[in-house]
């Protein structure tokens, strides 16, 4: 039995599995965006006529501005979660406990999700309206039907998501720094906020890139929670990039023109996660033993 | 004497400032903490919610505060869910797409793993490289390639297009899981053992697998809860009733039943209980996983 043979046979079955399920995918995604086809039938060669219509149809620039909301706002929200993970990793009692339950919600799926916050922005009968009335609002909102809040109304349950999963991953980083550097600061004289800001933050910079390139990739193709609480409603006004997709494809049948809105969504995706990656390279890189 | 007064004098004008910037300290703490308590009230609080109308009737969800429970507690919404909502059945496709799902991919990306910390091949950066680029592939770039693919090889409808799926889309953070503990295991033991004349095989098998155990938990624990409330799959690859699975069935359900409150509240609990119960027995590793996918990438 030769080396290569048991690479192979290691190596073989996943490798054809990834190629086959991920990357020719993506690779027709592209291809079929060049066709005006209905998904059954004849496929008609159209060129570049899917793209140029993708290049002038408005609502596939609302959605993508809208996505692109979701990526500016998650990426600010990412600053509280540092904070909170900063203040979680210093010697806090109940910290182990706190950090378990704000990871909750992540583990719950995304259907389960959008139909609890469906019945929490209930007008009459949901707890955030039920509580609003108690507080005395005359007026209480009509969440996911005002065109104006149906952004932050979808939102809310996005941040209550993923909360615990940021805070976890910048307490994990927080953890791994070795307590001498720490200390050798305290020693010198160094405020706890200057530790903070001067030390721990610039020490875990990798770990920070990397929610940045997270929190932006995740929010460009985020669907499920919009296509179950909105459809991209009311009136396109919360349609993203992947939910407008899949309405053409698997609503009026659109095959072509929904692969090309794959296609360019995936583009976006890559070019996005280069750019943070080229735009925050440092120039000095920190190591230390740990 | 004199020349000490000073001196003694700033000593308690720093103590004074101490005590106050302790005090300061102190309430900021305090304040913290409040927030910090204040943020874990939110993440459980739409969830006890969600528990209590569970247990209630209509009317009552109408007429009671929201965080007050019933007089008696409705047990039969969970009762009557499970048979007449066909639970049951989209519940036991879970179990079934989910529990094999995740023995593929542990035994796919431990065989992966194993060749790529292992042995020295000329393709393997490359190949590394293309499982880990795949975490980064938005999953409808491939969605409609896949129904068509699925679609011609007769695999539309069949839970198999799911297993499938989910493998390959998981390899990838699964392998990230399990490359940082392979390279941290020490060598001496499989030295001796390929010494001793042993098989590659038998080396893998016999010596890195069962080594490897605490690693293939954290990693399957991952994996179920990804399968387990995956949506989008499902919503585009079943379309017989009886093969939906939990996300999917209770999507359809909840559309059917709109107005009963307790049966929607009952479904949504019957979908998260096996993964909170996971989580209360599991956390370290749950935690574990996340962080070491997280942070590896």
């Amino acid at each position: 039995m030769s080396s290569k043979f048991v690479i192979a046979l290691y190596v073989l079955p996943s490798l054809l599995l990834i190629l086959s399920i991920v990357y020719v995918p993506i690779l027709f995604t592209g291809y079929y965006g060049f066709f005006d086809w209905s998904g059954a039938g004849a496929m008609r060669f159209a060129g570049l006529d899917n793209y140029g219509k993708l290049m002038r149809d408005a609502h596939f620039w609302d959605s993508a501005l809208h996505s692109l909301w979701f990526a500016l706002m998650s990426t600010l929200s990412l600053i509280g979660y540092l904070l909170a993970a900063l203040v979680l990793s210093g010697k806090l009692r109940g910290a182990n406990l706190l950090r378990k339950i704000y990871l909750v919600p992540m583990l719950l799926s995304s259907v389960a999700i959008a139909q609890l916050w469906l019945k929490v922005y209930h007008p009459t009968t949901g707890i955030l309206n039920s509580l609003l009335d108690f507080a005395g609002v005359q007026n209480t909102p009509n969440w996911l039907s005002d065109p104006d809040i149906v952004l932050w109304a979808i939102f809310a349950p996005i941040l209550w998501q993923y909360a615990g999963f940021y805070i976890l991953i910048y307490y994990a980083a927080l953890k791994n720094i070795p307590e001498p550097i720490i200390e050798a600061a305290r020693i010198d004289g160094a405020s706890p906020l200057a530790i903070a800001w001067r030390i721990k933050v610039p020490l875990i910079g990798e770990v920070i890139k990397l929610t940045v390139v997270l929190a932006v990739v995740g929010s460009l193709k985020y669907f499920d929670l919009i296509y179950i609480m909105t459809e991209g409603g009311p009136d396109r006004a919360s349609e993203v990039m992947a939910s407008y997709m899949y309405a053409k494809a698997f609503r009026t049948f659109d095959f072509g023109y929904a692969s090309s809105i794959g296609f360019t969504l995936l583009l976006i995706c890559l070019v996005a996660t280069w750019a943070i990656r080229a735009l925050t390279a440092s120039r000095d890189k920190i190591e230390y033993n740990g | 004497m004199n020349n000490m007064r000073p001196a003694a004098a700033a000593a308690s004008a720093s103590a004074a400032s101490r005590t106050f910037a302790r005090t300061g300290r102190a309430v900021g703490k305090t304040l913290l903490y409040a927030l910090l308590i204040a943020v874990a009230v939110f993440q459980l609080l739409p969830l006890v919610w969600l528990f209590l109308f569970s247990l209630k009737n209509n009317q009552e969800i109408f007429r009671l505060p929201p965080l007050v429970p019933p007089e008696r507690l409705r047990w039969e919404n969970y009762a009557d869910v499970w048979t007449r909502g066909k639970i049951d059945v989209y519940f036991l496709n879970s179990v079934i797409v989910t529990a094999l799902s995740v023995l593929l991919t542990v035994l796919l990306a431990s065989f992966v793993t194993f060749a790529l910390t292992r042995m020295n091949w000329k393709w393997r950066a490359p190949v590394l490289g293309l499982f880990m680029v795949g975490y980064m592939i938005p999953i409808h770039s491939a969605l409609i390639p896949l129904f068509v693919l699925y679609r011609n090889i007769h695999l539309i409808d069949n839970p198999l297009s799911l297993i499938l799926t989910y493998t390959a889309f998981n390899l990838p953070l699964t392998i990230m899981i399990m490359l940082g503990f392979y390279y941290a295991l020490p060598r001496e033991i499989e030295e001796a053992a390929v010494m001793d004349g042993c098989s590659v095989h038998r080396l893998f098998l016999q010596i890195i697998l069962p080594m490897t155990t605490s690693v293939m938990a954290t990693a399957a624990i991952i994996n179920m809860i990804f399968n387990w409330n995956e949506f989008v799959f499902v919503n585009t690859f079943i379309s017989s009733d009886t093969r939906k699975t939990l996300t999917v069935g209770i999507q359809n359900f909840v559309g059917q039943y709109t107005t009963n409150w307790g049966a929607i509240g009952a479904t949504l609990m019957i979908s998260i209980v096996p993964v909170l119960l996971a989580y209360l027995f599991m956390s370290n590793r749950i935690i574990e996983g996340i962080a070491a996918g997280a942070v590896k990438g």
